[in-house]
């Protein structure tokens, strides 16, 4: 029975999100291809998963699975079935408590030769980029061998911005950027700051939308 | 009684024989025409793409094939919607309306307080416009947005309390409606109006207006192309060319008053319909392409290749399905 609802849920959500938010994939830098990578991605809205996953060629989203914390996406049967059957999740603890078994499992699914998506901001932003959470930097070096591939995702804020029940369609546009190249000997608030400069240089990226509203002039 | 029933269904039989002999040929003379002009401009595409050199000429050879692939689908939808009978066309154009909306909000600053009138705007404006639509009451449908979404949209604004650019928010909320719902829903509409001698379905004044608008958008775009030399606006619409506008809106009026055989009109009324069809196609196209400039876009949006968004390729049907509708309603109920 789940086994035939999961792939009918799964089209119809990502269909649904394609439908409200258009989720158009815009590759500047990086092309898709099935290798490991934790692709980050500035975090905006619930539905941040969705559009990501909607956005990547499908036989690359079998093979990718959203970070998603536990306390929201754990938070009733329903939510967990979606997250975990549909979208491939890795539910996280992120109030700290298993730190070293959501490293483990991260790191798992990388040397499997899959791939992750990341939202190391932790908290839902309004348009800018938050300061990053040193996971991203304990991941990376703990598996080098993954490309590190920044994901700016544009729009989807004013689309939910926190603390509105509705929803209003826009389209958004995920852009997929060059991947961090490795620096030697950098230590961890470098490295953060680094990975945070390159989602921030994406989101002023020219490709056309130069005029288009920013974060803080539709933040609040 | 079973008479009675006996001779109702000769009649609707008869009467539907009688349309299908009426608007099959036509329509197949029609679906041939349309058929044989995408696979010539298929076949000239092919030809272009191996004979051009330079890279600029690439580029427009490229960009024309990308026109021509998206147009086979855009017909194809559209034939299936009329095939599959008014509903399925009302709900195509409602979508088209949601999708065209989204383009025109998503490049329009837009701030907190908009939000629950911009749902709205979605979520309820779209689907009882669509609804007046269906139902045929022409006096709501013709007013809804005009009157009380006009006063609705700033009144749900002004509750979030905050007057940073209220005028101009307001301003472009209003637009997107009337534009990308308001005006679209007039071209489904044709489909309810009822022509006293008008034998045949109403979808063909809809596949008329469409016609005449799309094929003068395309026949602008070929003579300006091909002898374009003076520059109707440079700062507005750079492809522009009065070579393009008037040999392409000549050319679509000859169409359209050759078409006359589909519509309620006599040749010398096609022709002056199909004049105020290319006349509001070509300003449609024109306002929409300086309030691309004012946002600083190209296009609206991505969604058809070759052509940019869904509000690209309906701008010209935008500003001329109005004045068609109520010239038709006007003149000919």
């Amino acid at each position: 029975m789940t086994r035939l609802f999961q792939p009918v849920l799964r089209h119809g959500l990502l269909g649904l999100t394609r439908l409200l938010v258009g989720a158009r994939a815009s590759w500047e830098g990086s092309a898709p291809a099935d290798v490991p990578r934790i692709y980050f991605a500035n975090h905006t809205s619930h539905l941040d998963t969705l559009a990501v996953m909607a956005a990547l060629p499908s036989e690359l989203r079998a093979r990718t699975h959203p970070v998603a914390a536990l306390d929201y996406w754990g938070g009733s049967a329903l939510r967990r079935a979606v997250a975990a059957g549909c979208l491939n999740a890795l539910l996280v603890d992120r109030t700290g408590k298993a730190t070293a078994e959501v490293m483990d499992a991260m790191a798992a699914v990388l040397e499997s030769g899959q791939s992750l998506i990341l939202f190391p901001e932790g908290t839902r932003g309004d348009g800018t980029v938050a300061p990053f959470k040193s996971g991203l930097y304990h991941l990376a070096r703990r598996v080098p061998s993954a490309e590190l591939v920044p994901v700016f995702i544009e729009n989807l804020h004013r689309v939910m911005p926190k603390g509105m029940p509705l929803l209003v369609p826009l389209i958004c546009t995920m852009r997929f950027g060059a991947p961090l190249p490795p620096v030697e000997g950098e230590d961890k608030a470098a490295f953060l700051e680094r990975a945070r400069g390159a989602l921030v240089s994406l989101s002023r990226s020219k490709s056309h939308s130069d005029s288009q509203p920013t974060g803080q002039r539709t933040a609040q | 009684m079973n008479s009675s029933m006996n001779s109702l269904i000769t009649t609707v039989t008869d009467s539907v024989t009688t349309a299908l002999a009426t608007t099959k040929p036509l329509f197949l003379w029609l679906s041939g025409a349309t058929l044989g002009l995408l696979v010539v401009a298929t076949l000239i595409g092919a030809v272009l793409a191996h004979r051009v050199r330079t890279p600029a000429g690439h580029d427009t050879v490229r960009n024309l094939n990308a026109r021509i692939r998206s147009w086979w689908v855009m017909v194809a939808l559209f034939a299936a919607a009329m095939l599959l009978g008014s509903v399925v066309t009302l709900v195509l154009f409602a979508l088209l309306s949601y999708l065209a909306l989204r383009e025109f909000i998503t490049l329009t600053p837009t701030r907190r307080g908009d939000h629950a009138g911009l749902f709205l705007s979605f979520f309820v404006v779209v689907p009882l416009q669509y609804w007046l639509v269906g139902i045929g009451w022409y006096g709501l449908f013709s007013i809804f947005i005009p009157v009380y979404v006009f006063m609705a949209l700033p009144s749900l604004s002004v509750l979030g309390a905050d007057t940073t650019d209220f005028l101009t928010r307001t301003a472009k909320a209003q637009w997107g409606v009337m534009l990308a719902v308001y005006c679209t829903s007039h071209a489904p509409a044709l489909l309810w109006l009822d022509i006293p001698g008008y034998e045949l379905p109403g979808a063909l004044l809809l596949l008329y207006l469409m016609t005449v608008a799309q094929l003068s958008d395309v026949f602008q775009y070929v003579f300006g192309k091909l002898w374009g030399r003076t520059r109707l606006s440079p700062g507005i619409s750079p492809s522009k060319t009065v070579e393009g506008l008037v040999g392409g809106g000549l050319t679509a009026v000859a169409i359209g008053t050759g078409l006359h055989v589909i519509t309620p009109f006599t040749p010398l009324q096609a022709a002056g319909m199909s004049l105020v069809i290319v006349t509001a196609g070509f300003f449609g196209g024109f306002v929409l392409s300086a309030m691309k400039r004012d946002l600083g876009v190209k296009d609206w949006g991505t969604m058809i290749e070759g052509h940019g968004g869904v509000l690209d390729r309906l701008d010209s049907v935008v500003f001329s399905a109005p004045l068609f509708f109520h010239l038709t309603r006007y003149w000919f109920t």
